[in-house]
């Protein structure tokens, strides 16, 4: 989805060709990228590369694109771990505990440590910055970003005789909504009213229920959890609850990758899932559809989630120059604000909706400023040290309740149990 | 001083041995002595802790499921693929209208890799529009999440590796049947021997042979066929498919835990060594090479 305003920029980039290029002391680096979502995402980063280097000839970036997020962490550790890494990698935001414990990156703020590499540091949504923030260092540039809104289905709406134009603002209109929507064929569900999905990311659709029932999943410093937190035992309870209760959500577990056409097939009034599916479910959509930001219980709230850049230790002196001189360049707000348009991640800064691109988007399709409207009340996603396993023990617990085998508040305890036992080492 | 065939003989292995010392046994030890260490983390070096992950393994509740899973799944995919593949053999070992179609149809499984497999299954046990839930539908049947509910997962990984291996193995048991003689039929034949009594007395024995070689590469793919499982549940809900290799992918390169990666792995290795030997000792003895 490459649009016009993409011109402006070859045009712009097409006229420094004139400068002469310098064939001697050309800095070579290379970066490992995922592609998560649907689109040709890998063509855009390779034009964007393309652009870089008409611009700085005295550089020569490489992107290779590395698969899932999973794979482009293997791929990237294995590669530093034999000596052959790439000098940066897209990585879930998430993971920097990890990278920063295994001592495989280098802190952002010690390389940009001048007014302007500050000012650079500070431009971006503070929302965005958390999860790279450990021990008082910078570690992560925020790219591919992303959070969870409320996707809702207007046909299903007006049908269950609801205000087509009105998502649910609250959990209790959240479940009578969906209470509604559900249609029903005799015993059969031939719609569901809502759809929260608990496969491969349950936490982190968990995370936005707790976020909004006013509480924590973890501290700060990512060395302690509060997984059975009474605020978090009633944000699950009220996700069982939606099947079990008001019958209005599918039983067992929904699918994470097949939420969305559950959606466009309607199957599903509403589903929750993150902005990066936007232009997917606008280009596939057969009726309107509407966005909102999740609703609230005590307090609106969503965490963010997606990659971010990191930089690695390997990296030569020159090449984490022109590695911060590329980062400048990718995430400018002209950029950041095509990035968003081309895929649908949110742009990483404030300045960047600030932009004639965007600001035509946005009037264009209102839905796409619904997750930075949001970024006001987001967390920062779930994050500790050995991350994946302290994730992986809440997701196990979260999913054996969903599918009723435990009770939320014992699912929750032995989750707490087994994330503490294995945060033991990191407690100082 | 030593004879001239000593050293053909060792040039002639040579090849086969380094490939095999490289890539097979060279690994195994590896392996084994990272077991008795720390994961290097950082700047800590490994240290040595003798048994230790092994303990640690007894309190891990995920191994103690994956190992359940792998043994549930193993009891149930060797014998239905084999019986499924001895059935399929014998269909279309007679003489039947369109047989090589049906044969075709009998291997294709076999010849797709699974990752395609994996995502076209996927597609079968999607709730209310795939195909499971839509035959259902039309005999009023409610929707149901196969792959979303503990109780049904694992039996359908099992369905989808049987529906894979059975083609496979059934080629073997058609070769050894194409290759039995025609006279012992005859000769049953004119001794009035009933169809069954046929089969129970003179060809499952002659497949022995065949049936002990299946069995070998059933048991082997009971514990090595996780592609499915990356694909379709990631080992999930709640750990309800992981199965033991499975398990230590997700601790080397998703924990980064190599060192309790390697420990799972000689549990593996020692169960399979153990199986092999179970295999190849005691059924081995009761199978007749003509």
């Amino acid at each position: 989805m490459i649009r016009p305003t993409r011109r402006g920029f070859l045009a712009g980039a097409a006229s420094t060709l004139a400068l002469p290029a310098i064939a001697q002391g050309v800095t070579e680096i290379e970066f490992y990228f995922p592609v998560a979502v649907g689109g040709p995402v890998t063509k855009i980063v390779d034009a964007y590369a393309a652009d870089f280097m008409k611009a700085h000839p005295s550089i020569k970036v490489n992107p290779v694109y590395a698969g899932s997020y999973v794979d482009t962490l293997t791929k990237a550790v294995t590669a530093t771990k034999s000596g052959k890494g790439p000098q940066m990698a897209v990585l879930l935001a998430v993971d920097a505990y990890s990278l920063v414990d295994d001592e495989l990156i280098l802190p952002f703020d010690e390389l940009a440590a001048d007014a302007e590499g500050k000012a650079w540091l500070a431009s971006f949504y503070p929302a965005f910055m958390r999860n790279g923030q450990i021990d008082g260092h910078t570690w992560g540039i925020p790219f591919q970003r992303s959070t969870i809104v409320l996707y809702w289905n207007k046909d299903a709406f007006r049908e269950a005789g609801l205000d087509p134009e009105k998502a649910p603002a609250n959990w209790a209109e959240h479940a009578a909504f969906a209470e509604k929507a559900t249609k029903r064929d005799g015993d059969r569900v031939t719609r569901w009213g809502v759809e929260i999905p608990g496969t491969g990311f349950t936490y982190w659709l968990y995370q936005a229920l707790v976020a909004q029932a006013g509480a924590e999943l973890a501290n700060a410093n990512g060395t302690k959890v509060n997984f059975n937190d009474p605020a978090c035992v009633e944000a699950l309870q009220y996700w069982i609850d939606l099947t079990a209760k008001y019958k209005a959500h599918p039983p067992g577990i929904a699918d994470w990758a097949t939420a969305p056409r559950d959606f466009l097939e309607g199957k599903a009034a509403m589903i929750w899932h993150t902005t990066g599916n936007l232009s997917n479910i606008r280009a596939n959509a057969k009726f309107p559809f509407g966005v909102a930001m999740l609703p609230e219980m005590k307090r609106r709230g969503s965490p963010t989630g997606g990659g971010n850049f990191h930089l690695f230790k390997g990296a030569s002196k020159a090449q984490q120059e022109a590695s911060i001189t590329f980062l400048k360049w990718i995430t400018s707000p002209e950029r950041a604000a095509q990035w968003g348009i081309d895929t649908g991640y949110v742009a990483t800064r404030p300045d960047a909706w600030q932009t004639e691109a965007m600001k035509k988007y946005v009037a264009d399709f209102p839905p796409a400023a619904v997750a930075r409207d949001q970024l006001q009340v987001a967390v920062p996603e779930l994050s500790t040290h050995d991350n994946q396993r302290v994730t992986q023990a809440l997701n196990d617990e979260l999913q054996a309740a969903l599918l009723g085998r435990k009770q939320p508040k014992p699912a929750l305890d032995d989750a707490q149990a087994n994330a503490t036992r294995l945060l033991k080492p990191f407690v100082r | 001083m030593i004879r001239r065939e000593t050293w053909q003989a060792w040039a002639l292995l040579l090849p086969a041995l380094l490939l095999l010392v490289a890539f097979t046994h060279w690994p195994a030890v590896a392996t084994l002595i990272d077991s008795l260490y720390t994961t290097p983390r950082g700047s800590r070096p490994p240290r040595f802790i003798g048994l230790e992950n092994f303990a640690s393994l007894l309190d891990d509740r995920v191994f103690w499921t994956a190992l359940r899973n792998n043994f549930i799944y193993a009891a149930a995919t060797i014998p239905a693929s084999v019986i499924l593949a001895l059935l399929m053999a014998l269909a279309v070992n007679t003489a039947l209208p369109g047989r090589p179609l049906l044969r075709m149809a009998y291997f294709t499984p076999t010849m797709l890799p699974m990752i395609a497999v994996a995502n076209i299954w996927l597609f079968f046990f999607t709730p209310d529009y795939g195909l499971f839930d839509q035959v259902a539908g039309l005999f009023g049947l409610g929707r149901h999440n196969w792959l979303g509910d503990s109780a049904t997962a694992l039996p359908a990984m099992i369905v989808v590796a049987v529906w894979k291996e059975a083609g496979f193995f059934m080629i073997f048991y058609l070769a050894a049947l194409q290759a039995m003689p025609p006279d012992l039929r005859e000769a049953a034949d004119l001794e009035g021997s009933s169809r069954w009594n046929f089969f129970r007395r003179v060809t499952l024995p002659l497949l022995m042979p065949t049936t002990l070689f299946v069995l070998v590469n059933a048991v082997i793919n009971a514990f090595r066929l996780v592609d499915h499982v990356v694909v379709m549940t990631r080992g999930g809900p709640d750990n309800a498919t992981t199965l033991l290799l499975y398990y230590i992918y997700e601790t080397g390169f998703r924990f980064w835990d190599t060192a309790m990666a390697a420990t799972l792995t000689v549990v593996l290795l020692v169960l399979l060594a153990a199986l092999a030997w179970l295999q190849f000792g005691v059924l081995g003895r009761r199978v007749h090479y003509r």
